[in-house]
């Protein structure tokens, strides 16, 4: 049975659709607001502005982090900044141009009408990070100071140098703590969800484990909140902080809501390769690099593998003999090609055996003609933190010796549905942040991840809860509820029954056999046979998961491999869903990029030279929709649902930046 | 590379700890800190033991989860960088390597390597915030802030919240902590209506967390991941000077 | 006054207030030194002079002032005492102590405060009891009553006393190891003051790094001039 996605977008013109709503939108007087519980699960940007915020509203609210202080969630990791539609500096940007921006960074796949209101609600956001003391770059005038930054002609971007994500992160997280403070908010760290409780189809509570005393216990409250953030981490190597996971989203897409787009995922061009299989995180420099770093490989495998070996060196290449494969190829954009091409492009050189890293898996990022072009001075100036960085990290310096980069799994676009009020098809739920899917469409633009956070957990989620709030008795549904008591028992049975295990092979070994397997089947590039093999093989390791596991120690104690067996688990059901969607979507578009459906010579489109051979090629007429999957049973095919998106303000045109 | 390492295990925060050792074999210089212990943990599962247990998260240096008293450096012996920065051709083939908690009465230890710094949140539950509800915010560029307190603020505002500070001092004094995070609202316009009260609740908490006291040596600032300077420390004695008699004057 | 006397009290309580009582009391024994000091280093300008120095001090606000100036010393000192102790013994109840101890760049001056200060304090016990309350000697005897030019009565030969004083071997080694202990408390304590107080900067910490070495050293050679010169080389036997 198909589901009922109705996304309750207001009428009326795009620039009016959110002040009318807000104005259509039901209140709760303030003596009311004290009556309902609110619980927020995750304490990032998105959580952390909403749980603070609702508790200014005087919403009682319950907020949970698997971590041990609510001040780490990795949001705090984002390094380049924050778009906002400000114009600050006079070069023709509005809210109409951050919106269109977005929506074509996204490939034409985002709801309009979200859109929107991501860019009208980004002015609000940077008046009150600053109000909180976010302490933005500021020019000598003392006004603040914007970078421009990929795929946007204006300069919208605010930063504090390389760290935007951890200043707005604590900006958000103090205004947790006051909240904290006034006994609003009462937060539970080092806590995790291990499911939702859906009571008459509504979402009423959560049940947690307590990560240090192992402690299993119930939560209610009138309306769930989650901001989980994304699940790059299926892939194991990624971006993400370690602890990232897809538990509670996919606890509450088993739980009845829709998954919608898990097959919009963000690989990064440039961050440090892999050294070794013992590695367990990929780290990202900065996109602005290739602004002066030209990206090459040798031309020929012999050259590299020699390199490979240790027996050549980057400057021991003659000229000849270095492919820049993204001049060659992109001649107008060249090193500055979109992510999606330069991830590509580098993964085709590795594969034909044309890879520098010991492990074949890595490319040049040289910085010698731009050094002797500019000077070293220049260079340091503009750079310097990013070459300390890479030193720290690989020991070498990136002024004598190119940088070596790969390509990494960086963000997740997908995430659980929700409609304009940011409610999931499950009543109740909310999403928001980078847990849902709503505002990036089938791709981000570089610091759109920050505000997106920021305006739903800031200013939307706050706004528009109410609507939901307003329909429900508060405290109707309690933890003494049976059905809280049931779901605390399965959790409990899974746990017990992973434990029970005892088999031979680490949690861990089974996250990276997995990730190795989606990063080839349903990575930057994706084919039918490899999905399908994907597919194929996926039940397989998760079979052996559950028959060979080995994890030390109990459940009523602090333990690790059992936290992470219990995301791993949840990964190894998650990536038939990612590859299922990726399967469907029969066209490439944003971060997802099907091999069969890319331009070639022979199109119109490239004859007249709107784009090149090897671009993604939508097909608008078939896939203009959001794909929202529906749960059926483990190892069972998806239900799909279509919300079909419809497009009143723009025009569906073919990506380029040429 | 072949290391030998001391760990400190510890069952619960009730239970007495105490040093294990245990052999790394074949560390490849590349790996990290961490990586280097999910190694020697691979074998230990695979020898049915208990992993050791530590903190850790995003593994770039930001989130300021992981911790570690490496030789007796909290974070180790590289300036300015985190465990999970900190790199194995650092060491010695060879070596004897100490990893202990970080270390101090206000830090219990949960498990193993793993200690409770919630102590740093209950700080900034007291004041370390500048109250402002969202959408009550004038705009961003009504309030000029000349560039040199705009950077000032973040200088210190750049702390991670590790705890090394406290790991570090004699002491275990959060001094280095507490002001930096107080001087970054300090340092702005916007924190100028609280600071008397952020300033006199922040140090009234961070005294009963049971944090010490600071003797001005400065192995805080030598072991900060983001080098934040001391000036902070004598900002917040100046600031805290003045609180208390504006409080108790005017 | 009740909201007066609480902000004073949690003052007192609080660590940073307790520091920077340790601090301005720290001043006032910072500048009884070098005074002291000059008075002492009268000894190399004659008998006359140092006895004349003793005088004046005595008879200077009609005798008060010098009931002044100890009451006033003592009383910072003995604050100073108390708050440091205090504070000592809440950083010993904070630290947990590791396997394998290391100190990145902490100076053995600061590491040594409570106990070159407490030795401090005992010789001062030991300094007081051998030249100003006079116990175990008999420098408030006849022999050590003098004339001075200018004064009809009789004065107390403040020189011979010192000269007799370092001329015993004991006296002077405790004297040498306190005041080299002193001098490193004080290379820490001089710059400290500049931090505690909350004016010391990046820009500054150098110079008030290096200023509390010259103090201390200044104060440091004035002082283990005296018995140096008295013990080893005889002056004025």
């Amino acid at each position: 049975m198909p589901l009922n996605l109705h996304s309750a977008i207001p009428s009326g013109p795009l620039n009016q659709k959110w002040t009318r709503h807000k104005m259509e939108s039901k209140l709760i007087n303030p003596a009311n607001k004290r009556k309902f519980s609110v619980i927020v699960v995750g304490s990032g940007l998105a959580g952390g502005a909403a749980a603070a915020t609702l508790s200014e509203l005087g919403y009682k609210v319950k907020c949970f982090c698997y971590q041990d202080s609510p001040r780490r969630a990795h949001s705090i990791a984002a390094q380049g900044g924050i778009n906002a539609a400000k114009n600050y500096q006079n070069d023709g940007d509005s809210v109409f141009r951050l919106f269109y921006d977005t929506i074509k960074g996204g490939d034409f796949r985002s709801r309009e009408a979200n859109v929107h209101r991501l860019a009208e609600v980004s002015l609000n956001i940077i008046d009150q990070c600053v109000a909180q003391g976010v302490p933005f770059a500021r020019e000598y005038g003392g006004l603040l100071d914007n970078r421009s930054f990929g795929g946007a002609q204006v300069k919208r971007t605010f930063y504090a140098r390389g760290q935007t994500g951890q200043q707005l992160l604590l900006g958000c997280y103090q205004a947790l703590a006051k909240e904290i403070a006034t006994g609003g908010v009462q937060m539970y760290p080092r806590t995790e969800m291990l499911d939702l409780v859906v009571v008459d189809d509504h979402a009423k509570g959560i049940i947690v484990r307590n990560l240090v005393t192992g402690e299993v216990s119930s939560h209610a409250a009138d309306a769930v909140v989650l901001a989980t953030g994304g699940y790059g981490n299926v892939f194991y190597l990624s971006t993400n902080a370690k602890g990232c996971n897809v538990m509670a989203a996919f606890r509450a897409h088993k739980r009845g809501a829709a998954f919608a787009n898990p097959c919009y995922t963000q690989i990064h061009p440039t961050c440090i390769p892999v050294s070794g299989n013992y590695q367990s995180k990929l780290t990202l420099m900065s996109e602005s690099l290739r602004n002066d770093g030209r990206i090459w490989v040798p031309t020929s495998q012999e050259l590299a593998e020699r390199i490979r070996a240790g027996e050549l060196r980057a400057g021991d290449i003659a000229e000849d003999n270095r492919d820049y494969y993204l001049e060659r190829k992109y001649p107008s954009f060249g090193n500055l090609s979109p992510r999606d091409i330069a991830s590509r492009s580098a993964k085709e050189v590795c594969d034909e055996g044309r890879g520098v890293a010991p492990t074949g898996l890595g490319v040049f990022l040289d910085f010698r003609d731009a050094i002797q072009r500019d000077g070293h001075d220049a260079i340091s100036a503009r750079y310097g933190n990013l070459f300390q960085m890479y030193e720290k990290i690989k020991g070498e310096n990136p002024y004598q010796t190119p940088m070596q980069i790969f390509p990494a799994v960086h963000y997740t676009m997908g995430g659980l549905w929700v409609d304009y009020n940011l409610m999931s098809n499950v009543p109740g739920l909310h999403v928001a942040g980078e847990a849902n899917f709503s505002d990036h469409g089938a791709n981000r633009l570089g610091a759109s991840a920050l505000m997106q956070g920021l305006a739903d957990g800031y200013f939307v989620l706050p706004a528009t809860i109410a609507n939901y709030l307003a329909t429900q008795t508060p405290g109707s549904v309690t933890a003494a509820h049976p059905e809280f008591k049931r779901c605390e028992n399965e959790v409990n049975d899974r746990v017990r029954s992973m434990l029970q295990i005892r088999g031979d092979r680490s949690v861990d070994s089974f996250h990276r056999e997995l990730g190795l397997l989606l990063w080839d089947g349903c990575g930057m590039e994706r084919s039918k046979e490899g999905l399908q093999d994907a597919l194929d093989r996926i039940p397989e390791i998760r079979d052996e998961f559950w028959r060979n596991v080995r994890i030390p120690g109990s459940g009523e104690h602090l333990n690790q491999e059992l936290e992470k067996a219990g995301r791993v688990a949840d990964y190894l059901e998650f990536a038939e869903l990612l590859c299922h969607d990726a399967l469907n979507r029969e066209e490439s578009c944003g971060g997802h990029f099907r091999l069969e459906h890319q331009f070639s010579a022979n199109d119109p489109e490239v004859k007249n030279g709107v784009t090149q051979p090897g671009e993604a090629k939508r097909h608008d007429h078939k896939f203009c929709h959001v794909s929202a999957w529906e749960h059926t049973a483990a190892g069972k095919k998806p239900t799909l649902t279509k919300e079909s998106l419809e497009f009143e303000n723009v025009e569906l045109s073919i990506r380029s930046y040429r | 590379m072949n290391l030998t390492l001391k760990v400190w295990r510890q069952e619960n925060r009730k239970a007495s700890g105490r040093m294990e050792t245990y052999h790394a074999k074949d560390i490849p210089q590349e790996a990290s800190f961490l990586e280097m212990l999910d190694i020697v943990n691979e074998r230990i599962i695979s020898d049915g033991g208990d992993p050791i247990h530590f903190d850790h998260d995003c593994r770039e240096g930001i989130c300021g989860m992981c911790s570690l008293t490496i030789n007796g450096i909290p974070h180790g012996p590289k300036r300015a960088t985190t465990t999970c920065q900190l790199h194995m051709r650092h060491f010695q083939d060879g070596e004897t390597i100490w990893i202990e908690p970080f270390h101090a009465k206000a830090f219990p230890v949960l498990k193993d390597l793993i200690v409770d710094r919630t102590a740093f949140d209950r700080v900034i539950e007291a004041g370390g915030f500048i109250s402002v509800r969202a959408g009550s915010a004038v705009d961003a560029n009504a309030i000029p802030i000349p560039k040199q307190d705009a950077d000032l603020a973040f200088e210190a505002a750049a702390c991670i919240g590790c705890g090394a500070c406290v790991a570090a001092c004699k002491n275990a004094s959060a001094m280095l902590f507490v002001s930096a995070k107080a001087s970054h609202l300090n340092h702005l316009p916007q924190g100028e209506p609280e600071k008397t009260r952020r300033v006199l609740s922040m140090v009234a908490r961070m005294d009963s967390e049971g944090f010490g006291n600071c003797t001005n040596q400065y192995e805080c600032v030598a072991v900060c991941p983001k080098s934040i300077p001391a000036d902070n420390i004598a900002k917040l004695n100046r600031d805290y000077a003045l609180a208390t008699m504006k409080e108790a004057l005017l | 006054m009740k909201s007066f006397t609480r902000t004073i009290g949690s003052f007192w309580n609080s660590s940073i207030g307790k520091k920077i009582l340790v601090a301005l009391t720290g001043i006032a024994l910072l500048l009884f030194l070098p005074a002291h000091l000059a008075g002492n280093l009268l000894v190399f300008a004659g008998p006359d002079a140092l006895n004349e120095y003793g005088v004046w001090l005595h008879e200077l606000g009609h005798g008060t002032a010098i009931w002044f100036a100890r009451l006033g010393l003592l009383s910072a000192f003995i604050i100073h005492l108390i708050l440091t102790v205090q504070l000592t013994a809440a950083n010993r109840a904070a630290r947990t102590d590791y396997a394998y101890p290391s100190t990145v760049q902490a100076s053995r001056s600061s590491r040594s405060m409570m106990w070159s200060g407490l030795t401090i304090l005992a010789f001062i016990i030991y300094h007081l009891l051998h030249f100003t309350l006079r116990v175990g000697n008999d420098y408030d005897g006849e022999s050590y009553q003098t004339t001075l030019p200018g004064h009809q009565e009789k004065v107390h030969n403040v020189y011979k006393m010192m000269i007799d004083g370092f001329s015993w071997t004991p006296a002077s080694i405790f004297y040498l190891i306190a005041v080299t202990l002193l001098c490193s408390h004080l290379s820490h304590g001089f710059a400290s003051v500049f931090q505690t107080l909350g004016v010391r900067s990046s820009k500054t910490s150098a110079l008030s790094g290096k200023l509390g070495w010259a103090y201390a050293i200044i104060i440091w050679l004035g002082f283990v001039s005296i018995p140096i010169a008295i013990w080893i080389f005889g002056y004025g036997s």
